[in-house]
């Protein structure tokens, strides 16, 4: 062995199958602490999927994850945002009917305390913790990704690029421990995804975030991640450094197989 | 370098106030307006300013369980109807004052709200709408059969309540209070965490799961204090009227709430208010009509209970398919107003 | 015993026309996916429309049903084409409200036009009871029961082997796939609302036949919503059974525990399903949990 990383996520043996069919297979996945780690794999191999296992919307049949030493999947998916872990989705799931400062509040829920009543009166704890939230997002988020324009903008009409930033501004405002990030680079044009990488690299500099990412986009792929996992048909065909990957004969067989 | 104040002018908005200090003399206007009823007008006027309130009141709650949380409750008059007979329960037993009749109109509701709305809130879908219907038939049944309690069909009668020797000036102020305050607080949740929640949970349920959001707790919590407003309202409306029977807590007053946040505009608290102000007066102007119409002779009742019903549900359908963000859409258009949020009506 | 088994088969028969209105909203809730909540009003006004054709102009009562069938047809069909489509995109909720504002609406309308008195249609239906051994079935009942078995199985014929039948179950199960094998998706919408105007009239007739009509007959919607939930939303033959079961228990525990426990029966039901299998007896497994 050579050196051993201290992991974050220990994804061990997870199974998930939908009516019969396999979706998920024995899949093993270490997931070390301040580094990024990157899932590819061919439409359908299952790294949504896993996603939403370590998210809590599927349960698996078998198997289990280790989150800092805790059972993941005896834990409700509510309460998984609590203890550090965020992320964001493939279709971004903002909220049309809040202003964009509103929806990157969201990502700090968790985190926050009011109550209904002291919410109610608006006096005291309630108003402090808005202000300080606001503060800490336009001082931290807004800067970083280039945001401030858009605060009190509404999410509709704002263009994908930008909606894609905002996600990924709701998804660190809970300073999260683990960030999963479902297809960042998905349907962006190669501007875009060069600017989506240069955002996440500055991130990663200046937190020591752990980071998750699935994508199809080799390129903006290997000049961010750690390590690389692949999924083919819900099995894990290879994993290791980018330029190990790289050369994998199984990977580019499975990527060759799919064009 | 000034960006730690930046955000100080960058407050959430009431609806259609460009700016916090605009909201601020909204309220202030609103808490003098209240103020000033009594003082200019006359008996019926101060009794239909009694009325407005407390429809005011439901309304707001109606608004947040179901333009807010997107949870459809058409049983919302039930509510109201725990809240009178409790209160005037406890005020008939024990003698309760009407502070208290209050908070015991609002828990009373909260808690058979919870009975209902639990079993429906667990699943998505329209069970809540089927739930809340069950529970307008099935308290008016009691209301209606549980005599030894409730009084039956003749209800329960209620003396005079005289806040500080003022009559009837001085029950107005405590409504009218009662109505700021309710107001006031259901503004204050959409400025924090609780607010969003019911948002989110409106808007994409699953989100709202991944941030942390415990989406079955934020709609019983939803649909809680839409109950609980219910229940506040029927406390006031008993001793408004000073009589609370099965008639007043009719499918067809469910009708009228859901209609005044429908008209009013969904999703907004001044959205409540305008639609409270608006079905409250609607069947006023239309008495009035009415009776120029046919002449003082008319048979009131018979012509007014069903056309009610037919203004009631045609201002639900046609707001819904005309102008699905309500009378507050419409103020905001005429203000010129650009966009701020898609406030809730893409829904 | 012999009393236990009067009641059984009176509740069974009465379960009948819980059977009509509730395939009546099931048909538009599996082709639309609208959650209809102005059934019962669209009951109560197929019954009106009846009662016009039949006593108010004369016509007696095969025009009567003929005329008042089809109007509840082309009512149902205004609702859909006039209220309903251009809201379609839109999110559920906004359409339930629509459908309860109609109830509403046609409600008020009833009251307005026929006023709150009872109006009494035609004797139709033999009065002659029936005997079965030693058990006696009002006639009305009976005869009540036997046409909405008759409709109930034209219906499931209709909708099991008719090309349109056919196609109103394809758009139940995948929108997009039936409209993209050439399927008129509008048009199974409008046939959708049309059937289940005829079937709401046909249950609102038989149950008039009895008692006569008023505006408030739409209230037996809370028990056939019962049905619905036990059966399942989307079960057509489900609501068969679960309509003669609420018909049943219903009388059973209005005969043996008094009237007022009978109006919780259906109450009760809704409640009991929604706790322990919220999708109902027969229904897919299509409700999520959160």
């Amino acid at each position: 062995m050579i050196q051993q990383l201290e992991n974050l996520l220990q994804v061990s043996d997870i199974n998930v199958s939908f009516g019969g069919l396999k979706a998920l297979s024995n899949v093993n996945l270490s997931v070390p602490s301040n580094r990024v780690t990157a899932v590819i794999g061919p439409n359908g191999a299952g790294k949504t999927t896993l996603f939403n296992v370590i998210s809590g919307f599927y349960s698996a049949d078998s198997g289990s994850i280790q989150y800092e030493k805790m059972d993941l999947l005896t834990m409700p998916a509510h309460s998984r945002s609590k203890i550090g872990i965020s992320r964001t989705f493939q279709n971004i799931a903002l909220f049309p009917g809040m202003s964009v400062l509103e929806n990157i509040k969201l990502g700090a829920h968790a985190q926050l305390k009011t109550n209904v009543f002291s919410a109610a009166i608006y006096l005291g704890s309630a108003a402090r913790e808005e202000r300080a939230i606001s503060e800490r997002i336009y001082d931290r988020l807004l800067n970083l990704l280039e945001l401030e324009d858009y605060a009190d903008r509404s999410i509709s009409g704002l263009p994908y690029g930008i909606q894609k930033r905002i996600e990924l501004a709701r998804a660190l405002a809970g300073e999260p421990k683990l960030l999963m990030l479902d297809e960042p680079f998905a349907g962006m044009n190669t501007a875009e995804k060069a600017n989506m990488a240069n955002h996440m690299r500055q991130i990663i500099e200046r937190t020591n975030i752990t980071v998750l990412l699935i994508d199809h986009d080799m390129e903006s792929i290997m000049s961010i991640a750690d390590s690389i996992s692949v999924l083919n048909f819900g099995s894990l065909i290879a994993s290791g450094t980018p330029s190990e990957i790289q050369k994998n004969p199984a990977v580019i067989d499975a990527y060759l197989g799919e064009e | 370098m000034n960006q730690h104040t930046s955000f100080l002018r960058k407050k959430p908005k009431l609806d259609i106030f460009a700016n916090p200090n605009a909201e601020l003399v909204f309220w202030c206007i609103f808490a003098v307006g209240l103020m000033m009823v009594p003082v200019f007008g006359s008996a019926y006027f101060l009794y239909m300013a009694c009325l407005v309130c407390i429809n005011l009141v439901a309304t707001v709650g109606l608004n947040i369980t179901v333009g807010y949380a997107g949870l459809l409750s058409i049983g919302h008059s039930a509510f109201l109807g725990v809240g009178a007979y409790a209160s005037a329960l406890a005020f008939l037993h024990m003698g309760t004052p009407l502070a208290l009749n209050i908070v015991i109109g609002a828990v009373s509701a909260f808690s058979v709200g919870l009975v209902f709305g639990l079993p429906a809130l667990r699943i998505k879908g329209v069970h809540l709408a089927i739930a809340t219907l069950a529970a307008q038939y099935s308290l008016y049944f009691i209301f209606q059969q549980w005599t030894s309690v409730t009084g039956g069909d003749r209800g329960l009668s209620l003396p005079k309540t005289d806040i500080l020797g003022m009559g009837d000036t001085g029950f107005y102020y405590v409504v009218a209070f009662v109505a700021l305050i309710t107001s006031i607080a259901a503004r204050n949740l959409f400025r924090t965490r609780i607010g969003r929640s019911f948002i989110a949970v409106r808007e994409k349920d699953y989100a709202a799961q991944v941030l942390g959001i415990n989406v079955v707790g934020v709609k019983l919590m939803a649909f809680g204090i839409g109950a609980a407003y219910a229940g506040i309202a029927g406390a006031l409306l008993a001793a408004f009227l000073r009589i609370v029977n099965p008639d007043q807590f009719t499918l067809t007053s469910s009708v009228f709430f859901l209609a005044a946040v429908v008209v009013g505009g969904r999703g907004s608290i001044l959205g409540a208010m305008l639609g409270a102000v608006f079905m409250t007066l609607m069947p006023e102007i239309l008495r009035e009509g009415i009776s120029f119409a046919m002449g003082p002779e008319a048979d009131m009742a018979s012509v007014l209970s069903p056309l009610r019903e037919i203004i009631f549900g045609a201002l639900i359908v046609g707001f819904l398919i005309f102008e699905p963000r309500g009378l507050v859409g419409i103020v905001r258009r005429i203000m010129g107003h650009r966009e701020v949020v898609d406030a809730g009506t893409g829904h | 015993m012999n009393l236990f088994l009067e009641f059984s088969l009176v509740g069974i028969a009465s379960g009948g026309i819980y059977v009509l209105s509730a395939l009546s909203f099931v048909i538009v809730y599996k082709a639309t996916n609208i959650f209809n909540f102005a059934t019962g009003e669209m009951m109560m006004f197929g019954t009106y429309f009846f009662y016009v054709f039949d006593t108010q102009l004369g016509f007696g009562w095969i025009v009567g049903l003929a005329a008042g069938l089809t109007s509840a047809a082309i009512l149902a069909m205004i609702i859909e084409r006039v209220l309903l489509r251009p809201l379609l995109g839109r999110p559920h909720l906004v359409l339930i409200m629509v459908t309860f504002g109609v109830g509403s609406i046609l409600r008020g309308l009833a009251g307005m036009i026929w006023g709150p008195t009872v109006r009494q249609l035609p004797e139709i239906l033999p009065r002659t009871p029936i005997f079965i051994g030693d058990i006696l079935l009002p006639g009305k009942l009976a005869w009540g029961f036997v046409i909405a078995g008759v409709i109930a199985a034209l219906f499931m014929a209709y909708y099991k082997y008719s090309r349109a039948g056919i196609a109103i179950r394809a758009t139940a199960t995948d929108q997009i796939t039936a409209e993209s094998l050439g399927i008129n998706i509008r048009g199974v919408f409008l046939l959708a609302w049309a059937l289940a105007g005829v079937l709401a009239a046909a249950s609102g007739i038989i149950t008039a036949s009895v008692n006569g009509v008023t505006p408030q007959l739409g209230l037996v919607a809370l028990n056939v919503l019962a049905v619905v939930m036990l059966a399942g939303m989307n079960s057509v033959g489900g609501v068969i059974l679960a309509g003669l079961f609420i018909g049943w228990i219903e009388t059973v525990v209005g005969a043996y525990f008094g009237a007022a426990w009978q109006s919780f029966v259906p109450y009760l039901i809704v409640l009991l399903v929604m706790i322990v299998k919220p999708s109902g007896l027969f229904g897919e497994e299509k409700v999520e949990r959160i």
